[in-house]
């Protein structure tokens, strides 16, 4: 089998790790490690593929039960090693999420609040001072991109083949919306958010970066440094702003294309007390 | 009262609109709403595919006091695209949470309520309709460091999809027996997974996993209530009053790894579940 895009990147960024990568070990669906970036050291962490998880609807890279606990242990294990710190570690989510696990053992049990736990780390870590960036170089779908990644300061993505963000898998979307795929791609051109590109996410100023021209599944030395210069300016991005993710309405495109969400806030702020 | 006194004096809760919710929970005369229908913020995005839009967006906002103190409630109305998130009906959530973050700033108290009745996300606004959902959970996320942030499931749409995981990360989750609390709907498990995984039709089994007697009785919600609105008031009032916990549910890692790592996923059911999970939530 071939690696994932998570395997491959989490590979690329942590060719240099330090210790702590041997002692989360190569096992199970999480990867962790600590590797230096810029003149710091991060915390890298993804989700890979698990062909003996114990749960049969969560072989894949996908979140369940078991990914989202440990996700969220991966994220707080960085948060007891900096308590005391003042200037706390980045931590570094290499996003490639396929889906949630979709199984009735993985709804009884609640493999929301499992997803919920990754939501809860991530939000945290953030809130705690540690720039959060989110690096999307795979499907980043659904409730697996809340659980690991949405909460980040800062998203940055690869535009290549294979990389989407978006609410529901397009061929259930085709399903349940009635259309066509062809269908549902001229929808999203016309629709933004209804897209399934890149270039339209990016559009929704949710995006700190889109990084073209990137060979996505054999990243040579070039494609490495230029991915690790986008973490470093992002992360110094993140240090510089609010801990909140207020930023993502800042940009001219969010200002143009979010105006509802920002018209939202400010209305809830002018009626809040009563006149 | 005797059994057919208490039959009458019930008041259903599942039966209300999201505003008449909002006013019953909150103390009698003090409902004041927040970005109502006449503020007209309307989804940008449903007219464009021809869908009828509405003025509240399917979220009423609403400030009062509850039991005296200062209290925002954030209602979703089911009625209205089965309580789906769009950007605006959202929006409107998560900056009634900011707002809520900011009174602590400010040194002030605010009790904050949310009203779950939603299947997730709004697919006709997808991309924002995520976008909005983790702006929610990061509001619920910074607000219960200082307060408890109180989670109801009224039903009968119950709550689905990124909201489930919105609802999990309140402080105390309230639910009816009525509704229920899953990540993914019956329906989507049974289209992605197959007929043999799961039989979306066959709702005895659905309620006896994600009903809410059964998310009680293995602690995944914190109180079980009658669909009535006396009910459900003094649930969330008393819900307030342990304030917030040393930790909280999503936070509890090896508890809950350890918790999973009792389950045999070849030989559970909700039955058995409830035997491995008595008494540890």
């Amino acid at each position: 089998m071939n690696a994932s895009r998570g395997q491959i990147w989490f590979d690329a960024l942590t060719s240099n790790a330090s210790n702590e990568r041997t002692a989360s070990g190569n096992e199970g669906p999480i990867r962790s490690a600590d590797a230096p970036l810029g003149d710091t050291s991060a915390r890298f962490i993804t989700i890979v593929p698990d062909p003996h998880n114990r749960f049969a609807r969560a072989t894949d890279n996908v979140v369940g039960l078991e990914q989202g606990w440990l996700l969220a242990r991966a994220v707080r294990n960085a948060m007891d090693a900096d308590r005391d710190a003042s200037v706390k570690r980045p931590i570094v989510a290499i996003v490639d999420v396929k889906s949630q696990a979709y199984g009735r053992r993985e709804e009884l049990l609640g493999v929301h609040l499992a997803c919920a736990a990754g939501v809860d780390a991530y939000a945290s870590a953030r809130l705690a001072g540690h720039p959060v960036i989110a690096l999307i170089v795979g499907p980043a779908m659904s409730g697996a991109f809340l659980a690991h990644g949405y909460q980040a300061n800062r998203i940055i993505a690869l535009d290549a083949d294979g990389i989407a963000v978006h609410a529901m898998g397009k061929e259930a979307a085709a399903r349940v919306t009635r259309r066509s795929v062809e269908g549902l791609d001229e929808l999203g051109d016309r629709v933004l958010p209804m897209s399934y590109k890149m270039s339209a996410y990016a559009k929704l100023g949710l995006l700190h970066e889109l990084i073209a021209g990137i060979n996505a599944d054999a990243p040579g030395h070039e494609d490495i440094d230029r991915v690790q210069s986008s973490l470093i300016a992002a992360i110094d991005d993140a240090r510089k702003g609010p801990r909140d993710l207020s930023s993502r309405l800042q940009s001219a495109d969010a200002k143009r294309i979010r105006a509802a969400s920002i018209e939202v806030r400010k209305r809830m702020a002018e009626q809040w007390d009563a006149s | 009262m005797s059994g057919h006194e208490t039959f009458i004096a019930q008041h259903s809760f599942i039966e209300l609109t999201a505003r008449e919710r909002a006013r019953a929970l909150l103390d009698a005369g003090t409902f004041r709403e927040l970005i109502g229908p006449f503020d007209r913020l309307e989804s940008p995005w449903l007219a464009m595919q021809n869908v009828v839009c509405q003025a509240d967006d399917g979220a009423v906002i609403a400030r009062g006091t509850l039991g005296g103190e200062a209290a925002v409630i954030a209602a979703i109305e089911p009625a209205f695209q089965g309580g789906s998130i769009g950007e605006v009906s959202g929006a409107k959530i998560a900056a009634a949470l900011e707002m809520a973050v900011r009174e602590f700033e400010a040194g002030r108290k605010i009790l904050p309520v949310i009203l779950f009745e939603t299947g997730g996300v709004r697919l006709q606004e997808a991309n924002l309709g995520l976008a909005v959902i983790a702006e929610i959970q990061a509001g619920i996320v910074a607000l219960r460091r200082y307060v408890p942030v109180i989670g109801v499931i009224g039903g009968m749409v119950g709550c689905f999809g990124g909201m489930s995981l919105a609802a999990a990360l309140c402080t105390r989750l309230i639910m009816t027996r009525q509704a229920r609390l899953g990540m993914n709907g019956p329906e989507v498990i049974e289209q992605e997974a197959g007929v043999e995984e799961l039989d979306s039709h066959d709702r005895r089994l659905i309620w006896s996993m994600i009903g809410g007697e059964q998310r009680a009785a293995v602690g995944l919600v914190d109180t079980l209530v009658e669909d009535d609105t006396d009910q459900v008031r003094d649930a969330v009032l008393g819900a307030f009053e342990s304030g917030v916990p040393a930790s909280h549910r999503t936070e509890q890692v090896d508890a809950q790894l350890e918790r999973l790592a009792r389950v045999d996923p070849s030989a559970i059911d909700p039955v058995v579940l409830r035997t491995l999970w008595q008494g540890d939530a």
